[in-house]
């Protein structure tokens, strides 16, 4: 099979199911929206956490962040539903960015633990002060917008726009890691000091790649906060065992600091989540905490990881002693 | 006199109670191999280290092409073409050696957008080339963690090269190496110097390397500038020879 | 913020919210002495150290509501926490000891919900004390009331504290300890069995949270959520103080537990939880900018 097709092929597939499974299983659209919010969470959660060695436990907070500044606008701005979306979900993504540009330039000056244990308490942060702060619902949350629509139009607006943020992010993180900040932004894991001591200025590569994160997760933020109709404070919560610590074990599983690791991963938790959640009755989260267990002392290097240790040949790791073009030394 | 590439002017530096350097001066003419030799202990490292900004000195100057760059930090000076090697070197383990490469390209042209810029092909034609000058081409596609521990110091040679320093600190480029390549290394050191002028201060304990590298030597001991001069003085320096052999 | 004018109206009120803070600050020094102990030998963070400290707690009600005394809680607690902590070692600590810092980081926060989840299903989430039958002292004629328990459980973890200090200086085990701590090659290269050493330390870090929790579930309340809490302020006050730093640990666990106390009155309990994990946030950024303006970096 010629290369070019080789590349092209898995992601004609996708897409072909992408488009077809809305259709063709109506009932389960909202299951299938919130599979590409999980491939925009690992997503997202890699480029900080795989790509560049900043594991962090708070990036529920700019989701947060763009969920609750769209639902406000919408509710305070007086604009028609579409238009209200729009500029909330656009609010809510600028809000989002400029959160993790402020938050980060105090943050990324953080090493390892210390990184990570300051942005759990970030993201928990986040949902105490939701939780109480009454200009945005306090405890009880918002309520967004009813559609103006039928269920069925609704939930295939809402499907196509997260497929279409997910699309965005994948093709976003491809093209940023085919270059020079995909590097950098390898380097800065693989060894800050030396990145520093080569000149690379990483505290500029830092605070975009988390500004980059923000910006999804802000977008996501919004569209997810009107399909579910309801923001609960506990949502945000990283403790509460929903979406903040899910994106990290996404991540891990698929394989960490690759670009289709956390796709994968995303995709094989959130359907076995979606099958068998309902059979753990309860147990549910211990399932969670017992699963990361596993995972993290038994796999961390993830589905892609360990195909790359299996066969380095295929991911390009080779010696290679004559050079292509006949050059010789 | 021609300004030096590098003068450092009084140095000074204390780790709490211990005083790693003092009033420590050199200069590094630009274009020259100059060696910094001395005991264990006796501040070599610390002296680099304040050199490419590592840490703040208590006293004195170090200026670069004219500018006093004590003050910068480690990023801002390698950008201005003062590079070092680290002892026991340092590599980005989990890239394969052309992207190690890659990633040396030198960081001052960059702008914000040059952040996401694409490599050009003329980068990999530089890497290769350098890759090849330093035995590494056949593994270039290899993860720079799975090279043998002398390879990962020719690869964080040719790394330094990609960057195209003026001025190179090597911080003991021969430790840890078959003494059968050690000639090859030193052989390498000298071409980078005369053919792309390249300035180099060099620490090393291998004396023999040393008195055949550098034209000038600085020796130190107990923090302070002990002797300078041509390898042939510093050789037969009694001073030296007691500081090495603990004469006290 | 009315509440903020009260304390400068009366204040007797903040000599209260003070000796308050105090007695149960000396509860988060307890168990952050714990967690600079495994950190400072294993280099790990310990993640789940605020649901041993839970389940030190729910230890001490069951007893109570066997018709015990929950002062039995401490010993029991203690003894009970011990052994979970050596099996938590046996089973998936050894695992995680030399590996990078985001597997054992990770590792203990899954363990963390595992165990917090675990008695969520066994215990429900009520919240709960274990009433201790102390009174309260009165003091400056009414206006400044101690609680009597609080007392017993401020000088109960400075004997803790006490009993596993002496026994790190004296005992051979506890020497070996110190040893392994700095510098586990060498110490193994002279006969120390550092995996005895390492399961031992998890089990009395374990064995001091659960004491802990047995003092918690006298003075305040346990509910299986409150674990995070208390590991986030273990690992504030290890930070501000420092690893080996016991004096430190002592004045931060003090000092954190007033200044929560005070949060807590001005800004309103809700506000309380924020309070806490935004301090966290804050001092690790003052401290990383501290050290950047030496050119250094909080690692």
């Amino acid at each position: 099979m010629p290369p070019r097709l080789r590349r092209i092929l898995p992601l004609a597939a996708i897409a072909a199911v992408a488009i077809a499974a809305p259709l063709l299983f109506p009932a389960y659209r909202t299951q299938m929206a919130l599979l590409w919010v999980m491939v925009i969470f690992a997503l997202t959660w890699d480029v900080v956490g795989g790509q560049m060695g900043y594991n962090s436990f708070g990036n529920v907070f700019f989701f947060g962040v763009g969920m609750y500044a769209c639902a406000i606008v919408q509710r305070d701005a007086g604009l028609d539903y579409y238009s209200g979306l729009a500029a909330g979900v656009a609010l809510g993504t600028v809000l989002a960015v400029l959160a993790a540009a402020v938050i980060g330039a105090g943050l990324l000056g953080l090493r390892g633990h210390y990184f990570a244990i300051g942005t759990l308490g970030l993201g928990i942060a986040a949902a105490e002060i939701a939780a109480a702060w009454e200009y945005v619902g306090g405890g009880s949350g918002l309520v967004t917008p009813v559609f103006p629509g039928d269920i069925e139009n609704r939930t295939l607006f809402y499907y196509s726009l997260c497929l279409a943020v997910a699309v965005l992010t994948f093709f976003t993180l491809r093209w940023l890691y085919a270059g020079r900040f995909g590097l950098a932004i390898n380097a800065i894991r693989d060894d800050e000091d030396k990145a520093e001591a080569m000149g690379l200025r990483t505290t500029r590569y830092k605070t975009v790649a988390w500004c980059v994160s923000a910006l999804f997760l802000g977008m996501t933020g919004g569209l997810v906060g009107n399909m579910m109709g309801f923001i609960d404070p506990r949502d945000v919560a990283f403790a509460g065992a929903t979406f903040g610590v899910w994106m990290v074990l996404m991540a891990i599983l698929g394989g960490k600091g690759t670009l289709w690791g956390p796709v994968i991963g995303a995709v094989v938790f959130h359907v076995t989540q979606e099958l068998f959640w309902t059979y753990l009755l309860g147990w549910q989260r211990v399932a969670l905490g017992l699963l990361i267990v596993l995972i993290v002392v038994f796999f961390p290097q993830g589905i892609l990881g360990w195909m790359r240790e299996r066969w380095p040949e295929r991911f390009g790791h080779r010696v290679e002693e004559a050079p292509a073009t006949g050059r010789r030394a | 006199m021609a300004q030096a590439l590098l003068e450092v002017a009084e140095v000074s530096k204390r780790f709490g109670g211990v005083i790693a350097n003092r009033n420590v001066s050199l200069a590094v003419p630009d274009g020259g191999i100059i060696g910094l030799i001395g005991p264990n202990g006796s501040g070599k490292t610390t002296l680099f280290n304040s050199i490419v900004g590592h840490h703040p000195i208590d006293g004195g100057s170090i200026r670069f092409e004219g500018r006093e760059i004590s003050k910068l930090r480690v990023p801002e000076i390698a950008r201005l073409g003062l590079l070092r090697t680290f002892q026991q070197t340092r590599v980005y383990t989990k890239m394969t050696c052309l992207q190690n490469m890659r990633i040396s390209v030198p960081a001052r042209e960059a702008g914000f957008l040059g952040m996401f810029a694409p490599f050009a092909p003329e980068v990999d034609e530089r890497a290769e080339a350098l890759l090849e000058f330093t035995g590494l081409y056949a593994k270039r596609h290899l993860r720079a963690g799975e090279l043998s521990f002398g390879q990962q110091k020719l690869l964080e040679f040719a790394m330094a090269l990609m960057a195209e320093p003026r001025l190179l600190l090597l911080d003991e480029p021969t430790a840890g190496i078959n003494p059968t390549l050690i000639n090859g290394l030193v052989e390498r050191l000298k071409r980078v110097n005369a053919d792309l002028g390249i300035t180099l201060l060099v620490i090393e304990h291998n004396m023999r390397v040393i008195m055949n590298l550098a034209e000038h030597i600085y020796c130190l001991a107990h923090g302070e500038l002990l002797a300078e001069g041509p390898p042939a003085a510093i050789r037969h320096d009694q001073r030296v020879l007691d500081a090495y052999l603990g004469a006290h | 913020m009315s509440n903020l004018q009260i304390l400068f109206q009366a204040p007797v009120f903040s000599l209260q919210l003070l000796v308050d803070g105090i007695l149960v600050g000396a509860l988060f020094a307890l168990v952050a002495y714990g967690m600079a102990l495994i950190w400072g030998v294993m280099g790990i963070i310990n993640v789940a150290q605020g649901e041993l400290v839970m389940l030190g707690g729910y230890v001490t009600l069951m007893l109570y509501h066997a018709g015990w005394s929950p002062f039995l809680g401490i010993p029991a607690a203690a003894i009970v926490l011990y052994l979970v902590g050596w099996a938590l070692y046996r089973t998936v600590i050894w695992r995680i000891v030399d590996r990078d810092l985001f597997i054992s980081l990770l590792a203990t926060f899954g363990l963390s919900i595992l165990i917090q989840q675990l008695a969520n299903q066994a215990f429900g989430a009520n919240v709960e004390t274990a009433r201790s039958g102390l009174g309260t002292i009165s003091l400056l004629g009414g206006d400044l009331t101690v609680s009597e328990i609080k007392l017993v459980a401020f000088v109960a973890a400075f004997v803790v504290a006490g009993a596993l200090m002496a026994f790190l200086r004296y005992s051979r085990l506890g020497q070996a300890i110190r040893a392994t701590a700095q510098n586990a090659r060498a110490a193994r290269v002279l006969g120390v069995d550092t995996q005895r050493v390492y399961a031992t330390t998890f089990a009395l870090n374990a064995a001091i949270c659960g004491a802990a929790g047995a003092l918690v579930a006298m003075t305040w309340i346990v509910h299986p959520y409150l674990g995070l809490t208390y590991t986030v302020r273990s690992f504030m006050i290890v930070v501000v103080a420092g690893l080996g730093n016991l004096v430190g640990v002592i004045v931060a666990g003090l000092g954190l537990g007033a200044a929560e106390t005070f949060a807590g009155f001005i800004l309103g309990a809700e506000a309380q939880a924020a309070f806490v994990f935004s301090l966290l946030v804050a001092i690790l950024v003052l401290r990383s900018l501290l050290l950047h303006r030496q050119r250094k970096v909080l690692r």
